[in-house]
């Protein structure tokens, strides 16, 4: 089942700052809620989320209950050499997704 | 399924939208009486020190009026060249009013080329957030927004 | 003519007038607005972006399911209907529709169900299931942008007449009808929303309330539990008449799936 959907550009120009845009599909469940009876849901989110660049990591976020279920998360960098992109996301449960995307630059 | 959150804590509003508020007062005034709740003040001071924070540069772009506290879209942008020489290091959002005062921690670096992040979070009442950046020369800069969050009409009975 | 009886005709005749006034303000065709129009421009850019909306990854799943085999016959759907993208196109902008063999309308979600049981000899997928919605995103996603097209099947008839019925019937603790906030005080708030026109122009959609897609059924008992009535189950034949009574209502406004709303 389809985890991620990421939108990085295939091709930029050498020194190009581009977009990236992650959406992450997780529930995200805060822990703050409680059931009809009065039981507490336990929390469930996704705690890091990182993204290499040929092996260079580029960004990272530390996520805490208050981001939004389905985590979207869009930062830039700048297009320095044609090759890979790896993202991960880890979280409580032992949660660990993984994603990468390729880009041509000229 | 409805968040059960306490619904005290949320408020019915008849004023549609207003400015979003970009505060240009410094984050820590002598007055405890502010807005700054005790525990945003107690997770800012855990993330940056007891050092000064000064107050620019960081923009903070929110609706000021949201459709639905459950996704709130946020960008946060800082004033920085971000070379080699001068970039944001990281940048650290807090909440006044959720239960818990921490929202994200972005780290960035030179190779960023804007500095930039946008996410969507979740805002259980009408408050303040903040955001604060860190830059390579250890100093640290921030800007804050109120957002109105009213309650959805009609939700769903847990079912 | 006693007093009793005067009273009763006088009551029949301001019901009769109310009921006229339903009609009258039945939404004029160039006043049609999706509920699109009625959101902050921060919530339709989340809609506008394939690769911020969060639907699509429930699509993305739909377009998995397609091609994996289920059930005893081993078929998955594109053993039959090949490339969605081709099969599929416009097929949402007819539902729901009539069934000959069950001698009834059913929905996008009941006919998914229906290909399940009767050609893949699979179980039925249980209402507001991730597989039912990813699949019935799917396929809503390949006729995005196609008008929605009146249905003129003559077996409908007494069906759309009884979805809109239902649609102007008074019900609930509240005793709401449909009609008195969608025709008649579309575009004024309720607490801090907008009301809308209620077209279901993109469903599933994935509704910020719910932090999930759902169906239109899941927003319509959503909208019967709002007015205190006792929502009809999933799959009702009440429900599918109100969704064809909807679409009908909608007719010419384009597929939106998968949409984002407040």
């Amino acid at each position: 089942m389809a985890s991620a959907l990421i939108n990085v550009p295939g091709k930029a120009k050498r020194g190009e700052i581009i977009e990236i845009k992650t959406l992450m599909s997780h529930i995200m469940e805060t822990g703050f809620r409680h059931t009809v009876t009065g039981e507490p849901i336990p929390r469930n989110i996704i705690t890091s989320f990182s993204c290499h660049y040929n092996g260079v990591e580029i960004f990272r976020a530390d996520l805490f209950p208050a981001i939004a279920a389905n985590p979207f998360i869009s930062f830039s960098t700048v297009a320095t050499e044609s090759g890979t992109f790896d993202f991960h996301w880890i979280g409580d449960r032992g949660f660990s997704e993984s994603a990468s995307a390729s880009i041509t630059v000229e | 399924m409805s968040e059960s959150t306490d619904s005290t804590r949320r408020r019915f509003l008849a004023v549609a939208g207003s400015t979003a508020i970009i505060s240009v007062a410094p984050i820590f005034t002598a007055n405890p009486a502010n807005a700054t709740s005790e525990s945003l003040a107690a997770a800012i001071r855990e993330v940056v020190g007891g050092e000064v924070i000064h107050a620019g540069k960081v923009k903070l772009d929110v609706p000021p009026l949201v459709e639905n506290g459950n996704t709130v879209p946020i960008t946060i942008s800082v004033a920085n060249p971000m070379t080699d020489a001068d970039y944001v290091k990281s940048i650290h959002v807090f909440n006044e009013k959720n239960p818990q005062p921490n929202v994200g921690n972005f780290y960035l670096g030179a190779r960023a080329g804007r500095a930039q992040v946008s996410t969507r979070i979740r805002l259980a009442d009408t408050q303040k957030i903040v955001a604060i950046a860190r830059l390579s020369d250890g100093s640290l800069w921030s800007a804050s927004a109120d957002v109105v969050v009213t309650l959805a009409a009609c939700t769903e009975e847990a079912s | 003519m006693s007093l009793r009886h005067a009273i009763v005709a006088m009551l029949l005749a301001a019901v009769a007038t109310a009921t006229l006034r339903l009609q009258a303000s039945e939404i004029p065709h160039f006043e049609r607005r999706s509920g699109f129009s009625f959101m902050t421009p921060e919530t339709q850019a989340i809609q506008n972006d394939d690769t911020s909306n969060p639907g699509m990854l429930w699509t993305l799943d739909g377009e998995a399911l397609w091609t994996s085999k289920a059930g005893a016959a081993g078929k998955s759907c594109a053993d039959c209907h090949g490339d969605a993208r081709v099969s599929m196109r416009g097929v949402a902008t007819h539902y729901p529709d009539f069934d000959a063999a069950q001698r009834q309308p059913v929905n996008l979600e009941q006919r998914i169900n229906l290909c399940r049981t009767g050609h893949q000899q699979a179980s039925a997928l249980a209402y507001e299931s991730r597989e039912l919605l990813a699949l019935t995103a799917f396929i809503g996603r390949q006729s995005r942008g196609l008008p929605i097209k009146p249905n003129s099947d003559s077996n409908i008839e007494p069906f759309l007449a009884a979805g809109r019925a239902l649609f102007l019937r008074r019900q609930g603790q509240l005793n709401l009808a449909c009609a008195n906030c969608h025709d008649d005080n579309w575009d004024r708030h309720l607490a801090g929303s907008a009301i809308t026109q209620a077209h279901p122009t993109g469903y599933p959609l994935y509704r910020l309330e719910w932090q999930t897609l759902g169906s239109l059924q899941r927003r319509l008992r959503n909208c019967m539990v709002g007015t205190r009535a006792e929502p009809y189950d999933y799959g009702a034949l009440e429900l599918v008449e109100l969704e064809l009574y909807l679409m009908s209502r909608a007719a010419g406004m384009p597929i939106e799936t998968p949409a984002v709303r407040p």
